[in-house]
């Protein structure tokens, strides 16, 4: 009798199939036709070489202010993101004793809410006359800072970020919490032995211990901010103007308006930032896990 | 800080930190208990008497019977396959470790950082014959929640050890066998994790039926939630009911998983 491997490659098949069907087919055949003038409403697609990409880099049009605005976007809820959710996951941490796993109940809560939703009930709270923020913010005195958050194109983008923010904390302050509780407690008693302070434990030992962890965050914010669609849509759908307006809220106008060569291109700029991003992720992970 | 203040002030800064978080929330459930016009300021203040008939309006009005069936047949199909295909695929790439694999596997947790052309899969969905369908959703959503899945049963598959799999071969197990009813049951801490994750991406994902489903007797509850605040946007009190109706079953979930969730955010970030 012929044995058999007990690891049979067709196993893999039905996960490849679905993942190269409906991933990477349309994201490579999606380069070839971002060289097109593909669109919805004319039969024939014509090769027009680079002048989609010519169209996207061109100052004349607004599209370097939309990517401006993705990078802008990620750079900031990456950092108010990791700097809260650092803060209270040292908090459940150390700080208190008890309860530690109700409050990170209640903290991860909105990572769960659907994103539209989250957007739909900040549209209220951000209302300019009638919201609960600018409510409060008149309350307690503090009328110069009640603000029309979601229609000043100057601040509007900040909204949008402050919002995201809000979300995603919870998410962070999971992922860093886990990495503080792997942390040996007995380096901080030699540390205090050694008759080292609070700042002089965190700045030695807590940092460069949860590093793989703050790494991995990144990462992970980075892939989210740059691919960031539902509360941009949900929230401003890229207004007032263009002032709020990412790549993807971006392709989704170009989708609907039948601009699909365009759409493509952009896609394709956004999947080759994505494909180098994906690449340091992989390392990152595969480095982690070889260390286990 | 003298060590006697320093757990009330973490306290509460802690409860400080939860209120703000579960503030909007607690803001819908009692605005959707308000009459029409006490609702819409959407204050803090509680309703001054209680109404439940948004609730009716919003099932009624909001199509949301129709769309939670969409949104709950969505989720549990896509899931199903979507981890049963995973954790196959996993099984052998963990425990077959060739070059050949190990590229497959590169290959495939890719996907994790991949953005969707969705022009171009548009044309795929046609080709298919699935666009605009209820099967061509649900294909759709398994194939975008193979990465992850994969990503995260991979690594638990290494923590079973190959002696079963010896033991079961001996015994005569086929693979299929081996897989299905050796594997499998022991794979069931990392399934959840994978299945519950994956219900939640799917049931709050608002992308895929925007550019996909033009039919509203498709549409599932996060769509049918946009269409409706478009129609009632100055009725806060039905916006808020459909809302509330619409996470409920999040939250739920959320709460009687709370465990396996956190244990699959935090697997492959940090181990410990």
């Amino acid at each position: 009798m012929k044995t058999h491997s007990p690891y049979p490659f067709y196993f893999i098949l039905a996960a490849l199939a679905l993942y190269v069907t409906f991933f990477i087919i349309p994201s490579l055949s999606g380069i070839a036709y971002s060289f097109t003038d593909w669109s919805s409403y004319s039969e024939e697609t014509e090769f027009i070489g680079l002048d989609n990409y010519r169209t996207i880099l061109s100052p004349d049009e607004n599209y370097l202010s939309f990517i401006g605005n993705t990078l802008l976007f990620t750079f900031w809820t990456i950092i108010i993101k990791t700097v809260f959710g650092l803060a209270l996951a040292l908090l459940l941490n150390q700080g208190v004793r008890r309860f530690v796993n109700g409050y990170r109940v209640l903290i991860y809560l909105p990572v769960i809410l659907p994103t539209l939703v989250v957007a739909l009930i900040f549209r209220s709270i951000l209302d300019p006359a009638a919201g609960l923020l600018n409510g409060f913010l008149r309350g307690i005195g503090l009328d110069a800072l009640a603000l029309p958050w979601l229609i000043d194109p100057s601040i509007a983008l900040y909204s949008v970020i402050g919002v995201d923010s809000w979300k995603g904390i919870g998410y962070i302050m999971v992922i860093l919490l886990a990495g503080l509780q792997t942390i040996p407690k007995d380096l901080y008693e030699a540390a205090a032995i050694d008759g080292a302070g609070a700042w002089a434990k965190f700045r030695h030992i807590t940092l460069p211990m949860l590093m793989p962890a703050l790494m991995i965050v990144t990462v992970l914010n980075v892939l989210y901010g740059l691919r960031v669609f539902d509360i941009v849509y949900a929230l401003t759908n890229g207004g007032p103007g263009y002032a709020t307006e990412v790549l993807s809220t971006e392709i989704f106008k170009a989708f609907s308006k039948g601009q699909f060569g365009l759409g493509t291109a952009i896609s394709s700029i956004l999947f080759l930032i994505l494909v180098v991003t994906g690449y340091l992720v992989i390392r990152v992970m595969e480095r982690q896990s070889d260390r286990d | 800080m003298p060590g006697n203040l320093r757990a009330p002030a973490a306290h509460l800064a802690a409860f400080l930190a939860s209120l703000i978080m579960i503030l909007p929330v607690y803001l819908i459930t009692i605005n959707a208990l308000k009459s029409s016009s006490e609702a819409s300021t959407m204050s803090m203040e509680l309703p001054s008497e209680l109404h439940l008939e948004s609730f009716l309006i919003a099932i009624e009005k909001g199509k949301l019977l129709g769309s939670f069936f969409n949104s709950l047949l969505y989720a549990t199909s896509a899931t199903v396959i979507a981890t049963l295909v995973s954790a196959m695929a996993a099984f052998v790439m963990s425990r077959h470790r060739t070059r050949l694999n190990r590229f497959f596997y590169l290959f495939l947790i890719m996907g994790i950082a991949l953005p969707i052309n969705f022009f171009t899969l548009t044309t795929m969905m046609q080709l298919t014959h699935l666009i605009n369908t209820k099967i061509g959703v649900i294909i759709l959503y398994a194939a975008l929640q193979v990465p992850f899945s994969i990503f995260l049963i991979y690594g638990f598959v290494e923590t079973i050890p190959r002696e079963l799999d010896e033991a079961a071969i001996i015994d005569g197990c086929r693979p299929p066998q081996l897989f299905f009813l050796v594997i499998l049951p022991l794979l069931k801490p990392v399934l959840v994790t994978a299945g519950i994750l994956n219900f939640l991406n799917i049931w709050n994902d608002f992308m895929i039926p925007l550019y996909y489903l033009n039919s509203s007797a498709n549409w599932p509850m996060t769509l049918a939630v946009y269409n409706f605040f478009g129609q009632y946007q100055s009725s806060w009190n039905l916006v808020s009911a459909d809302i509330l109706l619409t996470i409920i079953p999040v939250v739920v979930i959320y709460l009687l998983g709370q465990r396996f969730i956190i244990a699959g955010m935090t697997s492959g970030s940090v181990k410990g």
